[in-house]
């Protein structure tokens, strides 16, 4: 199940490597990481789209606001929010298929930004989904390159990431004892080393 | 952030999780509940630049103006209360050391940085207060890194200050240059990279606060020489800017009164104390709880010495050598709480048989180590001492009369033991006597392997910082450095190392440093010729093939002598006795090499993937309880 977390960070070099550096020495699974500034000049944003279940989730919020350099941490599991991805992509069209290709990109709200000879240059933004449609209708036409920023993505209404409380777990609800986000094999497990 | 003015109300308390926003003024009857909730160092530091955690001004200041960054740090080192540091110099620190020159810091030199690390991690377990080590830059500060990690694992506030090269060649692969802040960031709690001399002040500030706050852990700072002869010319600004850092105090006071109720409602409680009941100085709450309540106790191998494992009520250690009457009334339980420990896998086994019939209270400085392992049922997030002097007006006297005839059946049936059947004396039998002799009295340090365990297992702890192992790393080459740091910092008292001759020549060089300081750590070897603990799984998981375990090792004795010290071998069960009581009178440093058994495994033993009821026992219960020794005391 994907997730939405954002984090306001500290504007200092080593954020982002601390940060990057947690996830992969956890084997947290990220889908997209966006770093960039704020109103504050002493703060950063990011947005970080996670592939986790909802304990896993738990820890990577927590771990996250773990780091010194992370100031606030808030996921949008229990919120509505609104969530944007923008997209540049160059696509192969002749004069015979451009309209065509307008024609696509005007449905989507897309921005025609360059045209050559033979190709076009469409800009799109919106939510993930919608951006993957629209990558799907455009494939025949011939992807010469395409590049997207990642989710970014704030509450609906007054909330804001400022307002994000401390880290007050609560208590798990079902079976008392269960297991760790990812059980190690038997395997795994005889291979650990005698210390 | 510093600027931040000082919230109204409640000052110094953020806002409890899902209120609106600090600025919206609390309702008077909340701010009871406020109060429960996470202190931030941002909002405590405003109040007229007063530092509550610290007891330290900071502020706008000129205090500083003239002053290079090697002044600073040997100031500012004092005025945080360090008497003490370790390090080795080199070229990138050198303007620290000659301000060291002619300095009252009691200055340590080491002979390895790993040394120096684990002597202030060994300091630092031994007074609570944090150790300091100073390094030069490249392979000085990388050799910090085993020792950090070390500390990191088991929240040990100790704070490195390495040298870098030139701020203005840093990225350049300049001679001793190497990305000190990248290789020590997941081994560190916060690192810094000071780049400008007007943010030293703030950054030492900062490292002291997060290193011994909260969850302790290690910090370092990296300090290019230019930083350090750079002088402060105008006025500076030393107030910690720590917008993101929370410290937590008193629990959640309705889950303090949910755990008690649920403590007083459970028919088979066991109290889990970890390392955390150490640090934040709990063991007498711990004590009361468990005598107010009824309660028998389990300590982890960080927690040994937090409850005294003389009281009727203790369990001694759990886990994977743990005592089986521990690891039995685990399984067993119905109400596991657990204090300041963290749920290991080398405490619970496999998890999917751990505790399964507990409802778990978990309380932990640290958040995130809350459901992490396993599900808990009660969470507590605060300081242990703060949060169970809050419970312990909660909590009834129960008589558990059936559990404890239980727990009393285990401990007689199954008590610590061991064999004597071999012509060399057993590990056992060398610990047993230094046991009798210190009643346990003395501060211990160990390598790593089996000693190890059988030091946990045939010391009867009794004194909180008695105890100094690396647990969660697994450090070998840790207790003869750890020894000198505690020593350093506790001078008057009989510090004894329990080494492996494995674990022991990873840092042996360090007896030079014992010698040169005349510091009087008793190193007492358990020398089986063998890493006897990788042995032991050989033996019993790997057909029994030796590969690479067996070691030809240096006379001892003689090695000691070399660097200037007693040293003594003993190879006879009969000499055991004599030359334990030799070493322990014997006035200055002394190593004793105790020739032992081979052929021997530390029971009981929980394997990988079994549950923690699953023991192979060994000889653990095949015989009744040998009647002439220490472990009388249990039944
Ligand atoms: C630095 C380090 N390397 C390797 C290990 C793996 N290891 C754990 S115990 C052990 C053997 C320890 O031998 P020794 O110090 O002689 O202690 P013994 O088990 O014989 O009492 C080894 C190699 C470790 N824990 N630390
Ligand atoms: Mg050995």
């Amino acid at each position: 199940m994907k997730h939405v977390i954002t984090a306001l960070v500290m504007n200092e070099p080593g954020v982002l490597a601390h940060v990057a550096g947690m996830f992969s020495a956890r084997g947290f699974n990220i889908d997209s990481l966006v770093v960039g500034r704020t109103e504050d000049p002493n703060l950063s944003r990011m947005t970080i789209v996670v592939i986790a279940d909802e304990r896993t989730l738990d820890q990577v919020r927590k771990q996250l606001a773990k780091i010194v350099a992370v100031v606030k941490v808030r996921d949008f599991k229990d919120l509505p929010f609104v969530s944007r991805d923008l997209m540049l992509v160059k696509l192969s069209a002749t004069p015979r298929t451009r309209s065509e290709v307008i024609e696509l990109a005007d449905l989507f709200r897309g921005r025609i930004v360059d045209v050559s000879h033979n190709t076009i240059l469409v800009e799109v933004s919106g939510e993930e989904g919608k951006l993957d449609a629209f990558v799907e209708l455009v494939r025949p036409y011939g992807i010469r390159e395409l590049a997207r920023t990642g989710v970014i993505a704030m509450a609906r209404g007054a909330e804001s990431v400022r307002s994000a409380g401390g880290e007050e777990p609560r208590p798990a609800t079902g079976k008392a004892v269960s297991a760790a986000p990812r059980q190690p094999t038997q395997a795994e497990l005889e291979a650990t080393p005698p210390g | 952030m510093s600027t931040k003015p000082p919230p109204t109300g409640a000052v110094g308390i953020a806002p409890a999780a899902g209120s609106p926003s600090s600025s919206t003024p609390q309702p008077a009857d909340k701010k009871k509940e406020a109060a429960t909730v996470p202190i931030s160092v941002a909002d405590e530091q405003t109040r007229a630049g007063h530092l509550p955690v610290l007891g330290y001004r900071t502020g706008r200041t000129d205090r500083y103006i003239g002053l290079t960054g090697a002044q600073i740090l040997l100031q500012m080192l004092h005025e945080h209360g360090v008497t003490d540091a370790f390090g080795y110099p080199g070229g990138a620190i050198l303007p620290t050391f000659d301000q060291l020159y002619e300095n009252k810091l009691n200055f340590i030199l080491v002979r390895h940085e790993q040394g120096a690390g684990h002597m202030a991690d060994g300091y630092a377990r031994a007074t609570g207060k944090p150790g300091i080590v100073i390094v030069t830059s490249g392979p000085g500060a990388t050799n910090t890194i085993t020792p950090l990690a070390t500390a990191c694992m088991d929240s040990i506030p100790i704070i490195v200050f390495s040298g870098q090269v030139r701020t203005y060649v840093i990225g350049n692969d300049a001679f001793q240059e190497a990305d000190v802040t990248g290789i020590s960031r997941p081994v560190t709690k916060r690192n810094y990279l000071v780049k400008n001399v007007k943010d030293l002040p703030r950054v030492i500030n900062e490292a002291f606060i997060i290193a011994t706050t909260g969850r302790p852990g290690p910090v370092l700072v990296d300090l290019p020489v230019d930083v350090s002869t750079a002088r402060v010319e105008e006025i500076i600004d030393d107030t910690p800017n720590l917008p993101g850092y929370r410290i937590y105090k008193g629990g959640n006071s309705r889950m303090v009164k949910a755990a008690a109720e649920m403590i007083n409602a459970a028919q088979r409680p066991v109290l889990y104390v970890g390392g955390g009941v150490i640090i934040s100085r709990a063991w007498p709450e711990v004590r009361q709880l468990a005598e107010k309540g009824n309660i028998p106790a389990t300590t982890t191998l960080l927690g040994l010495g937090a409850f005294d494992e003389n009281s009727p009520l203790s369990l001694h250690m759990l886990g994977m050598h743990g005592s089986a009457y521990a690891n039995y009334a685990v399984q067993e339980s119905d109400c596991l709480i657990a204090l300041g420990a963290r749920f290991d896998d080398r405490v619970t086994g496999n998890l999917k048989l751990f505790a399964p019939k507990a409802k778990i209270i978990h309380l932990d400085i640290d958040p995130s180590s809350i459901s992490k392992n396993v599900r808990v049922d009660v969470p507590v997030v605060g300081d242990a001492r703060l949060c169970l002097q809050d419970m312990l007006a909660h909590i009834e006297y129960q008589p558990r009369r059936e559990w404890f005839d239980r727990i009393n059946q285990w401990k007689s049936r199954y008590p610590f033991t061991w064999k004597d059947d071999s012509p060399l004396p057993k590990p056992q039998a060398i610990i047993e006597a230094i046991n009798k002799l210190t009643r346990g009295r003395a501060i211990f340090t160990t390598g790593v392997g089996q000693h190890q365990m059988w030091a946990a297992q045939f010391i009867r702890w009794s004194i909180p910082r008695s105890m100094i192992t690396s647990g969660g790393l697994g450090t070998m080459g840790y207790g003869l450095p750890a020894a000198i740091g505690a020593q350093v910092g506790r001078p008057g008292e009989l510090v004894i190392d329990i080494d492996g001759d494995g674990s022991l020549l990873m840092t042996v060089m360090e007896l030079a440093t014992m010698h040169q300081y005349n510091l009087p750590v008793k190193v007492a070897i358990l020398n089986n010729r063998f890493q006897g603990m990788v042995r032991q799984w050989q033996k019993l998981f790997y057909g029994g093939r030796f590969s690479h375990t067996e070691m030809i090792n240096p006379d001892f004795a003689a090695l000691a002598a070399s660097f200037g010290i007693r040293g003594v071998r003993c190879d006879k069960k009969e000499d055991v006795p004599r030359i334990v009581e030799e070493m322990v009178q014997y006035p200055g440093p002394c190593v004793v090499d105790f020739i032992c058994e081979t052929d021997e495994n530390v029971y009981p033993m929980v394997a990988s993937g079994k549950g923690l009821h699953e023991m192979e026992m060994g000889v653990v219960g095949e015989t009744p309880p040998n009647s002439g020794r220490e472990m009388g005391s249990l039944a």
